[in-house]
């Protein structure tokens, strides 16, 4: 078994017109057992700045706390919040340092920039960072999310297409998924509000 | 190490903190995941002028392609640059580490970075790490000493050669070189060369597809061709785009707007005593 099926995820990010979406299950397990069926993977850096982080979940929260440690580090320093190019950058310089020795975890990062402009990105386990226009996905669902994705997705999406096109990828993937699943968190981004809502899904 | 100094932000290097847990992990039986790879067909040659380099733009993570457009023509210097192929972070982290260094170099000397210089750079690092940093590179630039063109492979050994090509597709586009380099072509033969040798790749080799990707280098002149041909363009692409019979079922929304920022006006009336 790979060690990204230990706890088991879904994650999915998809950008809309001067929105973005990203989304994500809210299981863990171990291994075929469910342990919580409301855990949060999808992490708030600030406002407009998210991060879903997939994988072997005490990685994902060490993970989490640094990315959180380093962001103050920055605001103290800069007076502002970072941007999500410049978010990247750091997250991927914090899993390459442990080239040999990584974390079992793949984020996905979205968030919008300067001029609202959306930005999303994932990348593997020691940071190679594959920026993309449209959508990024990962976790064990990530085949079926590539798939839905791909035939669902439209550019320049209003915010509620893009809420509901977002959902229906994501639970239409996690019921093809053992290890992900429990509904879903969805989180909606525009210039002026963040909408959070939860997902009902399939309890098996 | 202290618990504090392992939270402060890196001074360099990698951190070898999580190897004894993951060997751990391993011998329990849970795989290690693989890693983002570029499969790859890179190439370049040296014509009248210059040089050219080009690449495949695939992205693959097994046999899923993960990235369907992304950059392999890596910046090292406004004159130099460099094509990876193998793992993708090391690719790209070497390729930016070495760029960084070469800049400080010209704010040092102030002088033009010369291509041998990024050469030693590169292959100095790759050879320290015993190939574990799996990065093959084809490197190309012009410089005072003309136009250079450099492979160098995961462990640290370097050729200089008029054409060259690398990664998984090599075979394919080296087919191509072989039967049509001359010495001395014009810029518009060695383009047409390159995006024949890169296609050759994209069609022949499974880790390499899409888009392809030429940079050509001149003295005192570069163009960055991203996308210079694409031979696969998307065709399944619904024009009415998908609509949903039945809504999701949300169970709890919750809105947060979002505050604008107060501007701060420095230097504005003191309080009065």
């Amino acid at each position: 078994m790979s060690i990204f099926e230990y706890n088991g995820s879904a994650i999915v990010a998809m950008v809309g017109k001067n929105c973005f979406a990203i989304a994500s299950d809210r299981r863990l397990g171990v291994q075929l057992q469910t342990i919580a069926t409301d855990f949060q993977k999808i992490y708030r850096i600030h406002d407009k700045l998210f991060i879903g982080l997939a994988g072997l979940a005490t990685d994902a929260q060490t993970l989490h706390q640094r990315l959180v440690f380093r962001h103050k580090l920055y605001k103290l320093r800069e007076e502002r919040d970072m941007k999500p190019e410049t978010f990247a950058s750091l997250v991927s310089a914090i899993q390459y340092e442990k080239r040999f020795g990584p974390y079992f975890c793949q984020p996905v990062i979205a968030g919008l920039g300067d001029d609202d402009k959306p930005f999303i990105c994932t990348m593997d386990s020691i940071g190679a960072k594959e920026l993309a226009k449209d959508f990024v996905v990962a976790g064990t669902a990530s085949e079926s999310l590539y798939g839905a994705c791909e035939s669902m997705y439209r550019p320049d999406m209003e915010a509620e297409e893009l809420f509901e096109t977002i959902s229906q990828a994501l639970i239409s993937s996690i019921d093809r998924d053992c290890l992900s699943g429990w509904g879903g968190h969805v989180y909606l981004v525009t210039p002026t509000e963040v909408t959070e809502r939860v997902l009902k899904g399939r309890m098996d | 190490m202290t618990k504090v100094a392992e939270s402060m932000p890196p001074k360099g290097g990698f951190s070898f903190d999580l190897c004894k847990r993951n060997e751990m992990l391993a011998q329990k039986g849970l795989k290690q995941p693989g890693f983002l790879k570029t499969g790859t067909t890179i190439v370049g040659l040296v014509f009248k002028d210059g040089v050219i380099l080009g690449a495949d733009t695939r992205a693959t993570e097994g046999p899923i392609v993960a990235d369907k457009n992304c950059e392999k023509i890596h910046y090292m210097a406004p004159n130099i640059y460099c094509c990876g192929a193998g793992t993708a972070a090391d690719t790209e982290a070497v390729t930016d580490m070495v760029s960084s260094q070469l800049k400080l170099h010209r704010f040092h000397t102030g002088r033009e970075s010369r291509v041998v210089t990024a050469l030693s750079l590169l292959k100095s690092h790759l050879f320290s790490y015993q190939g574990h940093v799996s990065a093959a590179l084809v490197l190309g630039g012009v410089d005072v000493t003309g136009p250079h063109l450099h492979t160098i492979y995961p462990h640290g050994s370097t050729d200089t050669l008029p054409f060259a090509t690398m990664g998984s597709g090599s075979l394919a586009a080296m087919a191509i070189f072989e039967s049509q380099y001359r010495e001395g072509m014009t810029r518009d033969e060695g383009v047409k060369l390159v995006a024949e040798a890169i296609c050759s790749g994209i069609f022949n080799d499974l880790g390499s597809g899409s888009n392809v990707d030429v940079c050509v280098i001149t003295k005192g002149k570069q163009e960055y061709l991203r996308n210079y041909m694409s031979p696969n363009p998307r065709t399944y692409v619904s024009a009415k785009g998908y609509t949903f019979s039945k809504k999701t079922e949300v169970l709890l929304t919750k809105i947060t707007p979002l505050k604008e920022l107060v501007e701060v006006i420095e230097g504005g009336d003191a309080m009065e005593e």
